[in-house]
This record gives structure tokens, sequence and C-alpha cells, in this order.
């Protein structure tokens, strides 16, 4: 237990890359909370994903001592957070642990679209917020432009944000003791009944499930028996510890701790993130008032390309789920594809996290379905049905109207980018909502149809932009539009995997995009392929794959035999990455790049 | 037949390679080496002793052909194959119509020895003269010019029962009309076996790293090669010389025997670097290889009597794969019946007939042919047919 006034908890934010991560490292280093011997770069970072793509996933806590300038030695609760737009529900919730933010700003770079979202977000959940100009050992870094720049488009006090090189360690030391003197201490009462919040829970692989509370209220001890107020499930706590950030036995935490416990929970899913802890037979009177729950935005279908996998990718699914409650699962069949799942995800990023965790942790080679939204039907009977699969389209006649998502995009570009953006987000069916400048950048804002934004436009914008902009956004509301089902036809067939839900006016090049692109990816065959594209019974494009001409090897005597198997076995090989529909083989990638759009 | 005495439906054949040559050329991925000198009488020598070394594991048989491949076996002396043929003939005994080939280069070094070959025993030469003009032959990196491959045909017809000769088409910048004019020209030189090779770009070759390095200009592309081949396959068919290989065309009769023996499966022991056989033992079938590099496979022959680097079954599912990759080749095609007792099972009988009804394939009385519509597409086809 420790005194109140000797806590001070906090969460890293920043736009994706800024440094976060970094920044925690070096905190826990001069802290000597971990021994110089064990320190890595971007140390939170524990996935292998994390560490492959160089960013941040899931949120980490670390508890530091830290004595200060005053001769007194603070616990200080550090979480570092994600910077991509889809984990953003990760910072909203690390937030409600925790009293004041960190905001990190790249001094070379200046205010993004993320560093706004988590702006808005800290000062939502009453933080202060200590702003940090990192990487000013760059060249490039003009710490007091970005100073002018964080009053301007913020419009918060940057006089005294504090420079440091997150890399080089330079200013470290004045970001502990601004933490100290800058940030509240947390607030509670030791004598009140436990009111803890569950702050976040995962799956580890000795413990079973891992809860991460923050204690409001009261004090938590292990063998306490505990109740969760949403779910009504008890639990005896097995363990309490704190991370450091390996997990640290502690008897007791009090209120502004934050700290684990397991108690033989069976999965992840039987916790819900934001519930408030209580003591069974001691309960406080009422609960904390919990987060929404993150939703899956982004749906696609997910199958095994040799068909025997099915029960093995069950299996996959069901164990990554265990640990991440934010993507959901159905098993789903196509007529194209057999069996597989339908799964949501919080968006592109997510889904591909996801699918590459499948792929090689657990050695599947997968089909990936186009990526789509959940569109609302509304039936000639009144009943409002959710579409999360374009197959799934019911007989046009019984639909009055269709709703799909829509999204408020934020995006920040210098502003000789500006054209193509606009441009891009006009493609994309989007509506302007506002334009302003802040020095030579520009930020638009945007009303877009989430559908239009899910799949590429996020590469679009980089390469308009050569990686200047940023983006940021949040789903706004449904709203009708023009939809219509279209449908792939190949050799004659319909791929049911292959169809997508887009904008009436909008079909037909779209259409013809994916039947030139699906000419691209489909190898020639012995006999030559129809690639129609189809509203209902009408074609509205088509393009013909010529049959395949030559292939064979003019030379093959004696020595070459051997060879010549080698290499059939290669091409066996190679046609086990192909899904056959009919008579057509169709590679595995193809439902994918067809819908990338590179005009 | 039994499975044991499957490789009579091919015969029985000796290969020997000449690893060197006078030079590299860019598109050649054969095991040739430019070696400044060769102690050609060490090598007589090394060969004989492998020739000795296999007579004693397959005793009893007759050789139906011998075939010098190379590199450039036309860099032998007279004498070097006449020690060899020698060898051969005390350890098998020859067939009464061996033939015996020797792979040679049109150049003025080799023209000179062509009588000598012919009197140790080489009664038929396949020439590499790969194009009839010379700015494709440097181009090709060849050191001789169309004179000179004239010219050493010329001798080669005096002097051999039956010639050969080789040409590579679909070459950079090479179109349609032009190949037919060469085509033409050289049917008009009246040999009775054509072996028409399209450019193939191998990695690991000159031309493979310039292809990779995208400097490689104006090669044909699928449907220009398409159009080419089949070109090539109605002017020879018209000239009297049809194409009974993907690659090679001959009157009736002046086929390659040497190399029927690997299309049709047969057996034959193979000397010098590199090479690869396939034999018949009281064990089974056994695919051999021998040590790749010169240098390597003299010492290994001279110091332990034996050159091979690898001996390995091949259990008899595998001899029906091979059965189809080579055989298939033939316009002769394959007996289905000789494929099932190898394989112990029929044909995917779904391929058979989607193959079928695209008119890739025909059967019948027991064969399995390529249409010719197929064998432009032959890849695919065996992509599909074999398990
Ligand atoms: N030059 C320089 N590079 C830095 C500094 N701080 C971080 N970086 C680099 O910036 C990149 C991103 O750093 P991270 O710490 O992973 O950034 P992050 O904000 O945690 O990123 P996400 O978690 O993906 O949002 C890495 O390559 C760091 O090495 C700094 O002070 N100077
Ligand atoms: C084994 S080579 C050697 C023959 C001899 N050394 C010569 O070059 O004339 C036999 C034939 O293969 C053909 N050849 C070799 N490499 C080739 C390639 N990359 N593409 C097409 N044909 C090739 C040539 O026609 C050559 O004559
Ligand atoms: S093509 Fe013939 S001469 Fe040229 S390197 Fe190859 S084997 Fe030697
Ligand atoms: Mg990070």
């Amino acid at each position: 237990m420790t005194e109140l006034d000797l806590i001070r908890n906090f969460s890293i934010v920043a736009h994706i890359d800024h440094g976060k991560s970094t920044l925690a490292d070096r905190l826990i280093q001069l802290t000597g909370t971990v021994a110089e011997r064990d320190m890595k770069a971007q140390m939170l970072d524990s996935m292998d994903i994390e560490r492959e793509r160089g960013i941040t996933i899931k949120a980490n806590t670390v508890r530091i001592n830290y004595p200060a300038r005053d001769g007194k030695t603070y616990i200080l609760n550090l979480i570092d957070t994600p910077g991509h737009v889809d984990f953003a529900y990760e910072v909203s919730r690390s937030m409600r642990a925790v009293e004041g933010s960190l905001l990190v700003v790249d001094a070379s770079q200046g205010v993004e679209a993320q560093t706004l979202a988590n702006v808005y977000q800290a000062i939502d959940a009453n933080h202060e917020i200590v702003p940090v100009l990192n990487k000013i050992d760059l060249p490039a870094a003009d710490p007091e432009r970005v100073k002018e720049n964080i009053e301007d488009v913020i419009g918060i006090d940057a006089s005294d944000a504090i420079p440091i090189s997150a890399k080089t360690g330079l200013g470290i030391p004045d970001v502990l003791e601004a933490i100290v003197t800058r940030l509240p201490a947390p607030k509670g009462d030791r004598d009140a009944p436990l009111k803890a919040m569950l702050v976040d829970s995962w799956y580890d692989a000795y413990l079973g499930v891992v809860v991460m509370i923050r204690v409001m209220d009261g004090v938590i001890r292990k063998g306490d028996q505990v109740k969760m107020m949403q779910t009504g499930a008890t639990y005896r706590l097995d363990k309490l510890a704190v991370l450091t950030p390996a997990m640290k036995d502690i008897e007791e935490l009090g209120p502004g701790e934050i700290g684990v416990f397991t108690a033989s929970i069976k999965q992840v899913r039987d916790t819900r993130v934001g519930d408030t802890i209580t003591h069974e037979k001691k309960p406080a009177a009422e609960a904390l008032p919990g987060f929404k729950p993150a939703q899956p935005v982004v749906f696609c279908g997910l199958f095994p390309v040799d068909a025997n996998d099915f029960e093995a990718l069950r299996d996959a699914i069901e164990k990554l789920a265990l640990n991440d409650a934010s993507f959901s699962y159905e098993m789903e069949t196509s007529a194209a594809l057999g069996f597989g799942f339908r799964c949501g995800f919080l968006g592109l990023l997510h889904l591909e996290v996801i699918r590459d965790r499948l792929e090689r942790e657990y050695d599947l080679d997968l089909i990936t379905t186009a990526p789509s939204v959940v569109f609302k039907l509304h039936m000639r009977d009144g009943e409002v049905r959710d579409l999360h699969n374009p197959a799934d389209m019911p007989d046009l006649t019984h639909v009055d109207h269709i709703e799909e998502p829509r999204i408020k995009a934020t995006i920040m570009v210098p502003d000789e980018y500006l054209g193509d953006v606009l441009k891009l987000c006009q493609d994309r069916r989007g509506i302007q909502l506002d334009l302003t400048y802040a020095g030579s950048r520009a930020m638009v804002v945007y009303d877009l149809p989430l559908a239009e934004v899910v799949f590429d436009f996020y590469d679009r914008l980089k390469s308009v932009t050569k990686g200047y902009a940023s983006f940021d956004y949040q789903i706004s509301e449904y709203r009708e539009d023009h939809l219509v089902k279209m449908s792939i036809l190949v050799n004659d067939e319909p791929v049911d995997a292959l169809a997508v839900m887009v904008h009436r006016d909008r079909a037909e090049s779209r259409g013809r995009a994916m039947v030139e692109k699906l000419k691209e990816l489909i190898p020639r065959h012995m006999f030559k392929i129809p690639i129609q594209a189809a509203i209902g019974s009408r074609v509205i494009a088509r393009e013909t794959l010529s049959a395949m001409r030559k292939d064979v090897t003019a030379k093959c005597y004696g020595g070459d035999a051997t060879r010549k198997k080698k290499l059939l076995e290669k091409q066996k090989a190679g046609k086990k990455r192909m899904r056959q529909f009919g008579k057509v083989e169709i590679p595995q990638t193809a439902f994918i790049q067809a819908l990338k759009m590179d005009n | 037949m039994i499975v044991q005495d499957d490789w009579r439906h091919g015969g029985f054949g000796l290969y020997v390679h000449w690893p060197f040559c006078a030079a590299k050329c860019p598109y050649c991925d054969f095991n040739s080496h430019v070696s400044a000198s060769v102690d050609q009488t060490r090598w007589a020598r090394a060969l004989a002793s492998e020739i000795a070394r296999l007579a004693e594991e397959l005793p009893g048989r007759h050789l139906d052909s011998i075939f010098f491949g190379g590199g450039t076996p036309s860099l032998m002396l007279p004498e070097t194959v006449d020690h060899v043929l020698r060898a051969a003939r005390a350890a098998w005994g020859f067939a009464n119509h061996i033939e015996i080939t020797l792979e040679a280069n049109p150049t003025s070094v080799e023209r000179a020895r062509f009588r000598g070959f012919a009197e140790a025993g080489v009664n038929r030469v396949s020439m590499g003269i790969q194009a009839l003009n010379d700015r494709d032959l440097r181009a090709l990196g060849r050191t001789h010019d169309v004179a000179e491959a004239r010219a050493a045909f010329e001798v080669a017809r005096s002097v051999f029962q039956r010639v050969s000769f080789d040409l590579i088409y679909a070459r950079q910048g090479q179109d349609r009309a032009a190949w037919q004019a060469e085509l033409r020209e050289a049917l008009a030189m009246a040999a009775d076996h054509l072996s028409l090779y399209q450019l193939t770009i191998e990695p690991g070759t000159v031309f493979g790293r310039r292809a990779q390095a995208g400097t490689l200009r104006g090669l044909p592309d699928e449907d220009l090669a398409a159009d080419m081949y089949l070109d090539t396959q109605d002017i020879c068919e018209k000239a009297g010389l049809p194409g009974y290989e993907i690659s090679n065309h001959a009157a009736p009769g002046a086929e390659s025997r040497h190399n029927l023996i690997y299309w049709r499966q047969g057996d034959w022991a193979a000397i010098g670097p590199g090479a690869h056989g396939r034999i018949t033992l009281p064990g089974g079938r056994f695919a051999t290889e021998a040590h790749l590099s010169p240098g390597a496979w003299l010492n290994a022959v001279e110091t332990s009597g034996n050159g091979e680097s690898l001996r390995e079954a091949v259990p008899s599912c595998e001899q029906a794969a091979e059965l189809l990759l080579m055989g298939l080749r033939l316009s002769e095609g394959i007996s289905e019946s000789r494929h099932a007792r190898l394989s112990g099972a029929s044909l995917s009988s779904d391929a058979v007939a989607r193959l079928e009804a695209l008119g890739m394939i025909t059967r019948a009385s027991d064969r399995l042919r390529v249409t010719e519509a197929g064998r432009p597409v032959l890849n695919a086809i065996l992509r599909e047919l074999v398990a």
C-alpha cells in the first residue's frame, strides 16, 4: 500500500511512430526498473508481430519506482499505448485508468491526425496533459515551430513542453520530474468498499487469464473473494501482482494503484473490460460507469486453402479469440470456398495481424475474402437485418432500402498534396465537412462511407501523399444510399467469395477494375475464361482471359528427367496455393488483390 | 512384360559426357568448362574404366546406341573416341544396327577430325549450327560463322552416314517471317534430322542474369513463341520431316535412336562428369549421377575406381511418372497398359476426361498421345496427369 500522494499514473499517447515505446524504454532504464543487460529496444512490445512491424498493438503497463528531486520515492504507473487507429480502443480504456497523459509529438513532424484524436480523448478523460517534443536529435527537428503548431491546432499551452530525445536519452530526467510535479496524484478512499476498474485482460500460457485492474476505493488482497459487478461472476484471487514489467507478487493494492490478478478464470471472454470489481461480502453500492465494448467494423471470410484444414482453423481461431475479445467469428459456408469463418475486426491492420498470426503460429494457408462492413437492410416488412457478407444479400424485392456506416475522417496533410487528398476522398464518395490550415499543413474533415475506407484507402492516401498525410476516423452514423450487390462470374459461374456491395453509380467502374485485375491475377488455363461483373443478371463488365498458348520444355534428354520431375513438383506445390472453382483455379491472393484500386 | 524387363521397351544405350568447350556460350547451362589443357590419355583411360565397372553390373547386354554429348565432344581426339568405343564393344558388344552419335561444333578445328571419328566407329553427327545468320551467331556467343558451319556440314555429310543439326529459334529480335525463311533454308540443306529448340533462358547463365536485370531485350512473348512453334511443326511436316518429339524432326526412320531410349524409358549407362543414367539391376531400377566437376570426377575414378556420386532407387510409381514426362513428348505417346503396370493404378479418369474434352490428348488402342494442340502446352497437361 502506498500513500496516494506518492503515486502518479499516466499514459503515453502520440501519433503512430512518434516514439511512445522508445520513451517508455528510457523511463524504465533511467529508473533502473529493468537490469541494463535485460534492456532491449521497445521492450514493452513483446508480441512477435509488434517486434516485426515495429508497432505497438496492445497497451502495456509498467510500475516504476522513482526517487524524485524532492527526496521522496514515487510509484509511477506508465501505460504505453498503440498509435494505430485500429487500436484506438486500447488507448481510450487505458486513459480511464490514469490521471494524466504524456503527449508525445515528433519534433520533426508536428501534430498529426492521431495526436489530435488522442488529445481529445485525454481531455475527455479529464487528464492533465504534459506535451513532450521528441526526436530533437534529428536535424529536421524544429521544437519551436512544433510548439506553435501544438498551440494552433490543439489549443493547449505548449510553452513548457519538454524537448527530449527518447533515442539518446536527452531530457528524460525532466520528463520524470514533470510527471511528479505536473501530474495530479490519484484520489480514493482506503476505507470505502472495494471498487476496482477492470482495465484489460489477457491469456497467459502459464497463468491462464490475467486481469489488470486500477483500484479506485478500498483495498484488494490475495485470497479475497471478489465479484464482477456486470457479469455477477465471483472469483477467489489466486495471485496479486504488479508489473515491473515482469510480474512481481504483492500483498495488497490500495486506492490509486494498478496491478494484476489471476483467479482461475477460463477465458478472456468471461471478463468484461470496464467492469467493476468489488468484494463479494462487502460490495460497493454502485458500479463504475463502464466502457462501450469495442465493436468489430470490418468483416471478411477466412477459409483454409486446403478444405481438410477446417478443423485446424477452427481450433486456431478459438485459441486466438481466447486472448482477443475484440475480434468476432462465426462459421460460414461458401459455395465456392467450402467451410470457413466470417470474422469481424477493429480495422484492416487488426485483420492483417490476426490473419498473420493464424498463418504463422498455426501453420495454416488461408484465403481471405474481400473485407466488407456491416450494412443494414431495411426489409419491406419493417424488419432490419445486419448484412455481414455480400453473398448473403437477399432477393431485392424484399428489401426496401440499405444503409451503410459512415465515418468522420480527419486527415492532416502538407498543402502541396491537398489536391490529391481531396480527389481521393471525392472518389470514395466523401463529403467535405471542414478544411482548415495550420501553417503549411491542411486539416480536412470528411464524411466518408466506411466501406470505401476499410480496404485500401489508407494505402492510397500514403501513396498519393508520399507518406506525409495522417489519418484518423470515428464511426458516425448509418445512412441510406443506393447500394447494390455486384457479383463476379468466372467462366460463367458466380464466385460468391468475390461478391461485393458497391454504390450503384460506381458499380461499372469498380466492376471493370475488378475484372481487369482478375484477368491479370488468374493464370492462363488451357481454355479461355470469361470473367464478368454483374448486377443481378445484368453484366456490367467483361474480360476474357485467353487460353494458355505455350508452356513446354524445349529440351529434355536423359539427364533432364530428374530436373523435370523436381520442377513439376514445384509447380504442383504452387497449385496448392490455388483454389478450384469449377474448371478454373484461382490463386489464394486474388480475393484481396482483385479489389485494390491503384488508378 | 514384368517390371524388371520394362527397360526393353526402350533398349539399352551408353551416354558419354565430354565436359570441355572452346568457349562458354551465354545461354548454355550444360556441364561444360573451358580448360586450357586436357590430358586426353588420362580421360580415355578413366572413361574406359567406368565402362568396365558398369559392364560388370550389367552383363549380357548389347548396346543399341552410344552418344558422345557435351560440352563439345568434337574436341575429343579421334584416338580418345576410339579408345572409349573399343572399351564399350569389349564390355557389351554392339547390336547389329548400332547408332554411334557424336555432338560436333561446326568449326574448322573439329571439321578436320571428322574422318578420324568415322574411322573410330562414329556413324552419326549432331551439329550445333544454332543460327543461319552471322549477327545472331555472334549474339549467341558462337565462335563460328555461317560459312564455316556450312563447310563443316558438307564435310560431315560426305563422311558420316547420318547427319543432324541443331538450331535455336525465338531469338532476340527474331520475327516469325525471319524464322520461317531461316527454317526453309535449313531444310534445303537436306539433313534427314533436325533439332529445333526455342531459346530457353536458364537461371545461372549470362542470359539468365541479363534477363533478370532486364537487359535481354527483344525476346518473343508467349503468343509469338506459340506461333513460331506451330510454324515450325507445319513447315517441317510439309518438308517431310515431321516432329516426332517436341523439338525433334526426322524423315521416317531417321529418328535419333539414342534419344528414343530416353523418351521410351529404356536403360542407359552414363559416364563422364555430371552424367545421369538409368539402369535396371536385379534389385530394381536405379538413377545414377556422376561427380559434376571434371577434376572431382577424374580424381574419383582414378583413386576409387568409381565416378558415381549418387545412386538412388527409382520406385515403379516414379518410373510411371518419368514415363509420362518423357514419353508424352513423343508423337507416338505412351502405352497405357505399360503405365498402369508401373504405377499400379490407372490415370486420373477426371483429368483424362477433361484433357480429352479439350482436345489435348487422344486415346486409341492402348496409346495415349498428346495432340498437336496439346504439344505446345505439354507442361500444363503433365501437371494434370502426373500424380
Ligand atoms: N532519431 C530518433 N528516433 C526516435 C526517437 N524516438 C523514437 N525514435 C524512432 O522512431 C521509431 C518509432 O518509435 P516507437 O517508440 O516504436 O514509436 P511508437 O510511438 O511507440 O509507435 P507505435 O506504437 O507504433 O504507435 C523507431 O524507429 C524509433 O527508434 C528519437 O528521439 N530520435
Ligand atoms: C548439349 S548442347 C551441346 C552441343 C554443342 N556443344 C554445341 O553447342 O553445338 C546441345 C544443344 O542444345 C541446345 N541448347 C543449349 N542450350 C540451350 C538453350 N538455353 N536454349 C535452347 N537450346 C539450347 C543447342 O542447340 C545445342 O546445340
Ligand atoms: S552450347 Fe555447346 S559449345 Fe556452347 S558452352 Fe554449351 S556445350 Fe559448350
Ligand atoms: Mg509503440
